[in-house]
């Protein structure tokens, strides 16, 4: 007979983990974003657009916005867990979540490819 | 059994909340509220990048008075949600952790929420 001690699982902890990865993958790119953007500003839409032309940059922009839609992800679902006491009702709000977060992950990929 | 006449004390017009708490709510604040106009961030983003009309278009929207309020609103939101954030991740490596310190670090995340919202609303308003 297995005894569950309900704090002994670890439940949780990886998305404790994920949602403080995912924000360090964001302030980095983030700092590194903005200070690139105030020593060379892009004055038109031309030089803009150049910005997200190589690869590199549109996977590492890739790579933030994954980061930002699964760390929403969590966020979202603490909030829902805190204040949405019906079952029902934080299942079906959890799942409209879930699916923005994946529409919004493949509008990103659309937005970031068809420069 | 657990006690079912715990005293409860939740309204929220008389709780007076410690400054960390205010920094910590005012964090799910600004997490919900970015969840909530990330369609609107997503697609002015699309939009400076599909086109110069789109750009220009852009450009105009953040110029106009609902453009200039939804994009201070977000910055604060952001900037808010990115100090209050880097505080937590040194929390979580046990620095700062002493009730004086905790405190300080509150008024510095407030405070730079607060500055930079400024200086984005000085240079778009």
């Amino acid at each position: 007979m297995v005894t569950r001690v309900v704090t002994g699982a670890h439940y949780g902890l990886k998305d404790w983990l994920i949602q403080r990865v995912s924000a360090v993958v964001m302030a980095t790119y983030v700092v590194l974003f903005v200070a690139a953007m105030l020593v060379c500003t892009p004055a038109n839409y031309e030089e803009w657009r150049d910005v997200f032309a190589p690869q590199w940059m549109r996977l590492a922009t890739l790579l933030f916005f994954l980061s930002l839609f699964w760390h929403a992800w969590i966020g979202m679902r603490d909030i829902l867990m805190d204040y949405v006491s019906s079952t029902a009702a934080r299942l079906g709000l959890q799942v409209v979540v879930v699916l923005l977060l994946v529409a919004y992950a493949a509008w990103a990929v659309q937005i970031l490819w068809s420069i | 059994m657990p006690p079912t006449n715990r005293p409860k004390y939740l309204n929220l017009t008389q709780i007076r909340l410690p400054v960390p708490a205010l920094v910590s709510i005012l964090h799910r604040i600004s997490g919900f509220g970015m969840f909530t106009f990330a369609w609107a961030m997503l697609w002015l983003l699309q939009l400076t990048l599909q086109s110069p009309e789109g750009y220009t278009q852009a450009a105009g929207f953040a110029q106009s008075w609902v453009g200039k309020l939804f994009l201070t609103g977000i910055g604060w939101a952001f900037m808010h949600h990115f100090f209050a954030g880097l505080r937590f991740l040194l929390l979580d490596a046990h620095i700062g952790t002493e009730l004086q310190s905790a405190r300080r670090s509150s008024w510095v995340v407030l405070a730079l929420g607060i500055a930079g919202t400024l200086v984005l609303g000085v240079s778009l308003w």
